[in-house]
C-alpha cells in the first residue's frame, strides 16, 4: 500500500454565518495526481486555502505524511512541503525569472546577491523540470503559460512535496495544456503529490488518478477516472433536491422587450444573441470567466463592444457610459456589491436616490423631504430592515444592502434589469426575499437578466436560460431541459475534446 | 463540541462589549477632534501671550485667516472627491498680478472680475486635465501650479506691481462693526460652501465620488463632469482669495503665496477631511483654517522665527493626520 501524502477529515469552515465547508474528507496517496471538482462555490478554493495556511479551519483534522498538522500561517504550510499555484499568478512582472524564483531568499543566505550563481541555480532548476526558459528574462515578457511554469518552479524550488494547482488550465491554450500535463506527469514520477482543481472535466481523464467531488462544502464521493464517465462526475456534482426558496413563476408576455444582437468583444465575447420578453426572467449560466459578466458590462456601458446592437422595445440604444444605460432604463445590480453596487459610507436614503437625483432636486438644489418620502416608500416596498434612513449602507446586512441597490434602480424607473450574482454573500432568508422581489419586478412588465453561478438559483428563478462557455452561447435551456446536468454539459469547455477529435 | 465552542463565544462577546464601551467616548472625542484642538489652541495661546486676547490681535487673526479660509473651502471640494490641487498658491499670485495690471486700465470692477476669471480659468484647465485627459490630480495641478507661477512672473516682468486705487486698498484694511470687511466675505463663502455641500446635487455627488467612485459611476453618474466642477470651483475660490490678498497688501505680486497650497491642504486635513476622499465637512474646514491662523499668530506674538514656525506647522500636520488614521481605525471596528 502506498503512503498517504495528505488526509483531510471532517474539515469545516464558516465565514460569518455562512458555512463554506460542512465536512470535507479526502485522502491523496503520495506521488499521485488527485483532482478535486465541484461547482462554483462548492468550497474547493476554501479548502485549498486551508491546506495552504491562508485560512484556519474551524474543525476537522489534517494529516500530512502521517503527521497531524495545524497550520496558522502560509509559512507553516510551506515548511511542511505544501506549495500552491493560484489561478491568478503572483509574480513580480518587472523582475527576472531567477529573481522571482528565489524572491524570498535572493542572497541565498548571504547579504549580497551573487547574480551569476542565482541565474545558474535558477537555470538548473528550470532545466530539471524540462522548462526551456532563460532565467534572466523579465517575467512580464513571458506568455501566461511560461509565467505559470515559473510559478510552479518557484514552488518546487522550496522542496515541495505536495503541489496544489488551482484551475491551472483556465489561462492556457491547448498546446500549452499539453506541455503542462507532460510536466505534471514528470513531477508525479519524481514523487510529488499534486492536488488538481479544475472545471474541465475531460482533462481529468488524461491526468488524474483519483477524483474527489465536493458539493455545498461536503465531499460527495471519490471516483476513479478509469472506470467512471464524465456524466457520472456531473451527476455527482449537481445531484441535489430543489428547495422551495423560489416564488411561483408568472407567465411572461409575448413582446420581446430587450435584445442583444450579434454582440462581439474581441477575445472575450463572440456572437452573443439574447432576447428577453416583458415579464421574463432569463438566466445566464456558465462557469466563472465564461463571459457572463462581460455581457453585462457591454450592455451597461462599462466596457465597449466592437460589434453588435442592443435593442430595447425594438429600438436600438447606444450606451457608452452607465449614465446612457440608466437614461435608457437599463439598470445593473453588479457582482461586487461593496465595490460597485453601493456607496457604503453614504446614508441609505442617499443611495436609493443616487441614480435619479433629478427626481429629488430642482435646479440642482436637493429637496430632502421628497428624498425622504421616496426612500421611505422603497424601504416599505422592499422590506429593508434598517435602523434609520440616515444610517450608512455599511450598517446593513448583505441582503438589505442588496435591497438598497435594487431600490435605487426601481426609483430610476429601469425596466431592463441585469442582476450579476444577486445573492452572493446573502443569507438564505434574504435570498428568498430577493427572489420574490425579482419576480415582482418581472410581473410589473420588466425584462430581467440574471447571472448566477448557482445553478439551483437559475433553475428555480428563471423562465429560460442561456448557457455560456468561453465567450460563446453554447446552449439555451427552458422548461424540462433546464436541468443542472444539461446546463453543466453545455457550460464545460469542450476544448480538450475538440483537440482530441 | 458545545463545551469547546462556548467559552470562545463568551470571550468574543465580552471582548465586543468592552470594545464598544471603550472607543465610544474616544470616538466622540475624535469626531469633534478639530473643535477640541481649536479650543485647546485658544486656551494655550491665551496662556502663552497676554496680547493674544486683545481686540487688535483678534481682528488681525480674522483678517489674516480670510485668504486661507476662502482657498481651503474651495480645496475642500477637490479633496472630498479624493483629488488634490497643488496650484492654489500660484493661482493667487497670478490673480493678484492680473488685478494689478487691469485695475489702472479698466477700473476697479473690471479688474476684480478679470482676476476672479483668471483664477477660474486656471481651475478649468486643471479640471480638464483631470476629468477629460484622466491625468492624476497631483500631476495635473503640479503642472498648472508651475505654469501659473511662470505666467505671473512673465506678465509682471518679475516685479511687484503696486495697485494705485484707494478704494481697493482701503477695503483690505477696513473694519465694519469692528470686524474686518474681508472677513464678511469669508463668511459669505462659508455659507455658499455650506449650501453647496448640504443642499445641492453637486455637493452630494462630490461626497459620493470620494466615497466610492466606481459605485457612483455604476449608478449612472457622469463622474468626470463633477470632477471637472470641483477644480473649476477651487479655481474660483483662488480668484476670490487672490483679490482679497492683494487688497490687503496693495500689491500684485508674482511671488505671492509661495507654499500656500501646503497651508490650505493642512487646514483641510486638520479639519478632519480625508485625503482619500469622501470625508470632511465645511464647518470643520473653517475650524482647521482658524487653527492654522492661530498657530501662525501665536508664534509671531512669541517672536518665534519663520524657519522654526515651519517646523511647528509640519509637526501639527503630522499630528492631525495621525488623529485621522486613528479615527479611521476605530471607525472600521464597528
Amino acid at each position: 500500500m502506498t503512503a498517504q501524502a495528505i488526509v483531510a477529515e471532517g474539515i469545516q469552515k464558516s465565514f460569518g454565518g455562512i458555512k463554506a465547508l460542512r465536512g470535507i474528507n479526502f485522502s491523496a496517496d503520495a506521488g499521485t495526481i488527485h483532482a478535486i471538482v465541484g461547482e462554483n462555490g462548492a468550497g474547493k478554493s476554501t479548502l485549498m486555502k486551508i491546506l495552504s495556511g491562508i485560512y484556519i479551519r474551524d474543525a476537522g483534522r489534517i494529516t500530512c505524511f502521517g503527521e497531524e498538522v495545524n497550520f496558522t500561517s502560509p509559512q507553516q504550510s510551506m515548511a511542511c512541503g505544501i506549495g500552491i499555484v493560484h489561478q491568478e499568478l503572483a509574480l513580480a512582472p518587472d523582475l527576472s525569472v531567477a529573481e522571482n524564483i528565489f524572491l524570498d531568499n535572493l542572497g541565498q543566505g548571504g547579504r549580497l546577491i551573487d547574480w551569476k550563481e542565482l541565474n545558474r541555480k535558477a537555470g538548473e532548476l528550470l532545466r530539471a523540470f524540462g522548462y526551456d526558459i532563460d532565467p534572466r528574462t523579465r517575467v512580464g515578457d513571458l506568455s501566461v503559460a511560461y509565467q505559470q511554469m515559473v510559478e510552479i518552479t518557484k514552488s518546487l524550488a522550496k522542496d515541495v512535496r505536495i503541489l496544489i494547482l488551482d484551475e491551472p488550465t483556465a489561462v492556457l491554450a491547448d498546446p500549452e495544456v499539453d506541455v503542462l500535463f507532460e510536466n505534471l506527469l514528470r513531477l508525479k514520477q519524481r514523487g510529488v503529490t499534486i492536488l488538481y482543481i479544475s472545471h474541465r472535466l475531460q482533462e481529468l481523464f488524461r491526468i488524474a488518478d483519483r477524483i474527489t467531488v465536493v458539493k455545498d462544502g461536503e465531499t460527495v464521493g471519490q471516483l476513479d477516472p478509469k472506470t467512471c464517465s464524465e456524466h457520472d462526475i456531473i451527476t455527482m456534482m449537481v445531484g441535489r433536491e430543489m428547495t422551495s426558496l423560489f416564488p411561483e413563476r408568472s407567465t411572461p408576455g409575448d413582446e420581446v422587450h430587450f435584445e442583444i444582437r450579434n454582440l462581439n468583444r474581441p477575445g472575450v465575447l463572440e456572437d452573443i444573441n439574447i432576447q428577453v420578453r416583458k415579464g421574463e426572467v432569463v438566466g445566464l449560466a456558465g462557469l466563472v470567466g465564461s463571459g457572463r459578466t462581460e455581457i453585462a458590462e457591454c450592455v451597461f456601458g462599462i466596457a465597449r463592444h466592437s460589434q453588435g446592437a442592443i435593442l430595447k422595445g425594438g429600438r436600438p440604444v447606444h450606451v457608452k457610459h452607465p449614465a446612457d444605460a440608466v437614461a435608457q432604463g437599463i439598470g445593473l445590480v453588479p457582482e461586487d456589491r461593496k465595490l460597485q453596487g453601493a456607496v457604503l459610507n453614504l446614508p441609505i436614503e442617499q443611495n436609493i436616490t443616487l441614480s435619479k437625483l433629478g427626481g429629488v432636486s430642482r435646479f440642482g438644489i436637493l429637496n430632502k423631504k421628497t428624498e425622504r418620502g421616496i426612500a421611505q416608500h422603497l424601504r416599505e416596498l422592499l422590506r429593508i430592515k434598517l435602523g434609520r434612513l440616515t444610517d450608512p449602507v455599511s450598517s446593513l446586512s448583505g441582503g438589505n444592502q442588496q435591497k438598497v441597490v435594487l431600490g435605487k434602480w426601481i426609483n430610476a424607473n429601469c425596466d431592463v434589469l441585469i442582476f450579476d450574482e444577486p445573492t452572493r454573500g446573502v443569507d438564505v432568508g434574504a435570498k428568498s426575499e430577493i427572489y420574490s422581489v425579482i419576480h415582482r419586478l418581472a410581473q410589473e412588465g420588466r425584462a430581467i437578466l440574471v447571472i448566477s453561478s448557482e445553478l439551483v438559483e437559475l433553475i428555480g428563478l428563471c423562465h429560460r436560460a442561456y448557457v455560456l462557455s468561453e465567450g460563446r452561447i453554447t446552449g439555451e435551456v427552458a422548461g424540462e431541459t433546464m436541468t443542472e446536468q444539461c446546463i453543466m454539459s453545455h457550460a464545460i469547455p469542450r476544448r480538450v475534446a475538440q483537440a482530441a477529435h | 463540541m458545545n463545551s469547546t465552542t462556548l467559552p470562545q463565544q463568551s470571550q468574543q462577546t465580552a471582548a465586543r462589549t468592552t470594545a464598544s464601551r471603550g472607543p465610544g467616548l474616544a470616538k466622540l472625542l475624535l469626531d469633534q477632534s478639530s473643535l477640541i484642538v481649536f479650543i485647546a489652541m485658544l486656551l494655550v495661546s491665551a496662556f502663552l501671550s497676554d496680547r493674544f486676547l486683545t481686540v487688535d490681535n483678534i481682528t488681525n487673526i480674522l483678517r489674516q485667516s480670510v485668504p486661507l479660509g476662502v482657498v481651503s473651502l474651495g480645496l475642500l471640494f477637490v479633496i472630498l472627491t479624493g483629488g488634490i490641487d497643488l496650484s492654489v498658491g500660484s493661482l493667487m499670485a497670478l490673480v493678484s498680478v492680473v488685478v494689478a495690471l487691469v485695475v489702472p486700465e479698466q477700473g476697479l470692477f473690471v479688474g476684480i472680475a478679470a482676476g476672479i476669471l483668471a483664477g477660474t480659468l486656471c481651475g478649468v484647465f486643471s479640471g480638464t486635465l483631470v476629468a477629460a485627459f484622466r491625468i492624476a490630480p497631483f500631476i495635473a495641478t503640479l503642472a498648472t501650479m508651475t505654469v501659473a507661477r511662470g505666467v505671473a512672473l512673465i506678465v509682471s516682468k518679475g516685479q511687484p506691481i503696486f495697485i494705485d486705487d484707494t478704494a481697493f486698498n482701503d477695503f483690505g484694511v477696513a473694519n465694519w462693526f469692528g470686524i474686518p470687511t474681508t472677513f464678511y466675505l469669508l463668511i459669505a463663502c462659508f455659507l455658499i460652501a455650506l449650501f453647496l455641500y448640504r443642499k445641492t446635487v453637486f455637493g452630494r455627488l462630490t461626497l459620493s465620488i470620494g466615497s466610492n467612485e466606481i459605485a457612483t459611476r455604476f449608478a449612472g453618474i457622469r463622474v468626470a463632469y463633477y470632477k471637472f466642477g470641483v477644480y473649476a470651483l477651487c479655481g474660483l475660490a483662488c480668484g476670490i482669495s487672490g483679490v482679497i490678498a492683494s487688497t490687503r497688501t496693495g500689491v500684485g505680486s508674482p511671488i505671492l503665496a509661495i507654499g500656500f497650497e501646503l497651508d490650505a491642504i493642512a487646514a483641510v486635513v486638520v479639519g478632519g477631511a480625508s485625503l482619500s476622499g469622501g470625508r470632511g465637512t465645511v464647518f470643520n474646514t473653517l475650524i482647521g483654517v482658524m487653527i492654522l491662523s492661530i498657530i501662525s499668530n501665536i508664534m509671531n506674538l512669541m517672536n518665534i522665527p519663520g524657519y522654526h514656525q515651519q517646523v511647528v506647522k509640519g509637526a501639527i500636520i503630522i499630528l492631525a493626520v495621525m488623529l485621522e488614521s486613528l479615527k479611521g481605525r476605530i471607525g472600521n471596528k464597528h
